[in-house]
């Protein structure tokens, strides 16, 4: 089973290779990782999605909270939380034609463009997975010349204590 | 004051009461061994960075203190590296400084440079490159705090040359403040509470007791919880020695090389109450099987250890002495009567089995038994303050069967990682820390060679230290697994060549001894006691004795070869 992993460490060097390493020395799986500092530049929010049964991510919040620079370990999968992927994708269009179609579909999925050419358009999709993916697959027919995903960033809903 | 990186580093060491450290000097270290000079924290000047890290080690694992020792960049540092995943895997409280590169170079290959932070990363507990001298008073508090607290282990600090000769400001810190590192020593008081409830439901309980209990210094407490509920105490073999090997309810060692009563005793009973255990797969043989219709309560310090391969119908995270000692007071309120209903049959049960099969080895002949061996030396150190270190392979599992340990500590092996090379350079740590004492290492004629040049450091420092080799003239256990596994192709085990072990000693400085006569090893034994300083002792034994039981690995417990 997929799970989402929020974790708060120390904004030092060398912390991400030691979750990363705890990941590929116990031979579990990453899917997609997302890192960046938090408001207080003293720490980061890492969000790991990972997959495993229940006891090899109960070992891995577990090993994680064990890292000496980890200060919080959370599977958001269970909980109330919210979800976001950005997407930027930059698709063939060689033709006006198209090129409305494109801007159409973004509008249904509340894209935005952020550069057009004479070739191709790049639009930005943020979401959740599925819709970023749903996106995906109705301007695949066109082309995909080039994409990039950040992977998933997630927090729990509401007022609930911690991260 | 103003001090350099090199003064701050030895007075960091006056500040943590280190006595004396392990290590060996290079390039990059010269200001620091230059320092050495001004200060009281002893050196030992070890032949090997390897000899160095078991040393800090031994004196650890005898002490229960830190151990410290100090390399050179690159090499130097790379040689550690076993020794701090022996640490490592046997939760060794340890501070390992190395030298490094300036931090100008680092990233350039620079001359003896290597990313040992990033190479030691997946075995130790946590790891410190200084980059700048004011962090470094700070990081060696740190690195001292997290080593010996919580579940130890060894920390790596990595200190630049640039470091080691610039100045700053020397600020020791009072206290420790690290947000995500707060180890929970307390057990939580209702998981205690309901603790008694298993106990009152179980029938045939049995404790099961690591190495965990010596970290915590919880032997008394164990000792108390035994004999006040009546339940047998079995241990592995980082656990041998909590609880007196010849208490009435000590079984003695479990698992791959256990007795057949403590196996008995895993498979049969209700309740097991793992001490500062892990269920390693040494003990536990084919998981689906272990302990199948009993409930599992875990004691531990450390979080991840629990339900980690078996899974633990009771957690109680905490420092196993403080825990041990709420669970005994909690137990005063209790009819203890009501609570070890039924105990007295299953400790006769246990009895029987013991009485069944006891650990035994068939002596027929001339030819020296390993085993007579060690039962002799057991005898001749029954009360006396001898500690026994051990190499890897069938003359430690042997040691461990059929030597008694009255105290914690006094067994000092590589568990986890099963180091060859470690007993020796661990002995010489062990005799530094305890100069009163004696200390044996038990060797086979292979593992002995891996370390065999630290024989220097104990000749030049008089230490008590006595060799004790079981030479069969083979990579005993591998041939023992080759003979039973692999159709006795011995490939590789027979090991032809090897030194004269008494003139090799004699070349050092040390005594050197051997016998191949049965009858000549009692005294031989004493005389090894009795010689004062280090002395090496060849005992020719049995080419092909196997060690007995044996659980096939990822056999059952249950199913045990018992003889040959």
């Amino acid at each position: 089973m997929r799970h989402t992993i929020s974790i708060i460490v120390e904004n030092q060097f060398g912390v991400l290779s030691r979750v990363t390493g705890l990941f590929s020395g116990r031979g579990y799986n990453i899917e997609s990782l997302t890192v960046a500092p938090q408001d207080d530049k003293n720490f980061s929010r890492i969000t790991i999605v990972t997959t495993g049964d229940d006891a090899v991510v109960e070992q891995i919040t577990k090993q994680l909270h064990k890292l000496i620079n980890t200060l919080k370990v959370t599977d958001l999968t269970n909980e109330d939380h919210v979800e976001r992927e950005l997407m930027l994708v930059k698709i063939s269009c060689n033709s006006t034609a198209t090129r409305s179609e494109i801007l159409q579909i973004m509008d249904i999925f509340r894209g935005k463009t952020v550069d057009v050419g004479m070739k191709s358009i790049t639009i930005e999709v943020t979401g959740a997975e599925e819709k970023v993916n749903a996106f995906l697959d109705m301007v695949r027919p066109f082309g995909i010349k080039e994409m990039v995903r950040t992977g998933k960033v997630a927090m729990l809903r509401g007022q609930k204590p911690g991260i | 004051m103003q001090m350099t990186g090199a003064q701050i580093f030895v007075e960091c060491l006056r500040q943590e009461k280190v006595d004396l450290f392990f290590g060996y000097p290079g390039g990059v270290l010269l200001g620091i061994y230059d320092e050495l000079y001004n200060c009281d924290v002893k050196h030992i000047l070890t032949r090997h960075e390897q000899g160095a890290v078991h040393a800090a080690d031994g004196y650890a694992r005898s002490t229960g203190r830190v151990g410290v020792c100090l390399a050179t960049s690159g090499p130097g540092a790379t040689n550690l590296v076993t020794g701090i995943a022996t640490a490592y895997m046997d939760s060794v409280p340890m501070v390992v400084f190395t030298g490094q590169v300036p931090t100008s170079a680092i990233g350039n290959d620079a001359f003896q440079e290597v990313d040992i932070v990033g190479i030691t990363r997946p075995i130790v507990k946590h790891s410190y490159l200084v980059k700048d001298v004011l962090d470094l008073a700070r990081t060696i508090k740190e690195a001292f705090h997290i080593a010996s607290t919580g579940r130890p282990g060894p920390v790596l600090v990595d200190i630049p040359k640039d470091v080691i000769h610039a100045k700053c400001d020397f600020v020791y810190p009072d206290t420790v403040n690290i947000a995500g590192y707060k180890p929970n020593t307390t057990g939580h008081p209702g998981q205690i509470k309901k603790v008694v409830d298993y106990v009152r439901d179980a029938r045939r309980p049995l404790l099961y007791v690591g190495g965990g209990v010596k970290s915590a210094d919880a032997n008394e407490e164990l000792r108390q919880l035994a004999h006040t509920l009546r339940i047998p105490v079995t241990e592995t073999l980082m656990g041998l020695g909590s609880i007196d090997g010849y208490d009435d309810l000590a079984i003695g060692m479990l698992g791959m090389h256990g007795c057949y009563a403590a196996n008995m005793a895993v498979s049969d009973c209700d309740l097991i109450i793992c001490v500062g255990a892990r269920f390693d797969d040494r003990v536990t043989g084919k998981l689906s099987e272990f302990a199948k219709g009993a409930k599992v309560i875990h004691f531990d310090i450390d979080p991840s250890s629990i339900s980690k391969s078996v899974y633990a119908h009771h957690p109680v995270v905490g420092d196993i002495k403080i825990v041990l000692g709420q669970l005994l007071e909690e137990l005063q309120k209790h009819d203890i009567e009501e609570l070890k209903k039924g105990h007295e049959e299953w400790i006769r049960q246990v009895a029987e089995w013991k009485e069944q099969f006891p650990l035994s080895y068939q002596q027929d002949g001339d030819v020296i038994k390993p085993q007579f061996v060690l039962e002799t030396l057991s005898k001749m150190i029954k009360g006396k303050n001898v500690f026994v270190t051990t190499e890897v392979g069938q003359h430690q599992m042997w040691a461990a069967q059929f030597i008694q340990f009255e105290h914690p500590r006094k067994f000092i092996t590589s568990g986890g990682l099963g180091t060859m090379g470690y007993g020796f350079p661990a002995a010489i740590g062990a005799a530094f820390a305890n100069p009163d004492a004696i200390v044996i290492d038990v060797a086979g004629d292979g593992s002995i060679q891996m370390n065999i040049q630290e024989m220097m450091i104990a000749v030049q420092h008089k230490r008590n230290v006595k060799i004790l080799i079981l030479n069969n003239g083979f990579l005993g256990m591998v041939r023992q697994w080759q003979q039973l596994f692999f159709d006795r192709r011995y490939s590789s085990t027979d090991i032809e060549m090897q030194p004269d072990f008494v003139k090799l000693g004699e070349a050092y400085g040390a005594t050197g001894l051997r016998t191949n006569k049965i009858d000549e090893v009692e005294g031989i034994l004493k005389k090894m006691l009795e010689t004062p300083g280090p002395v090496i002792v060849d005992i020719v034994t049995a080419r092909e004795e196997n060690v007995m039981p044996m659980v096939p690995a990822g056999a059952s417990v249950r199913d045990m070869i018992l003889t040959d």
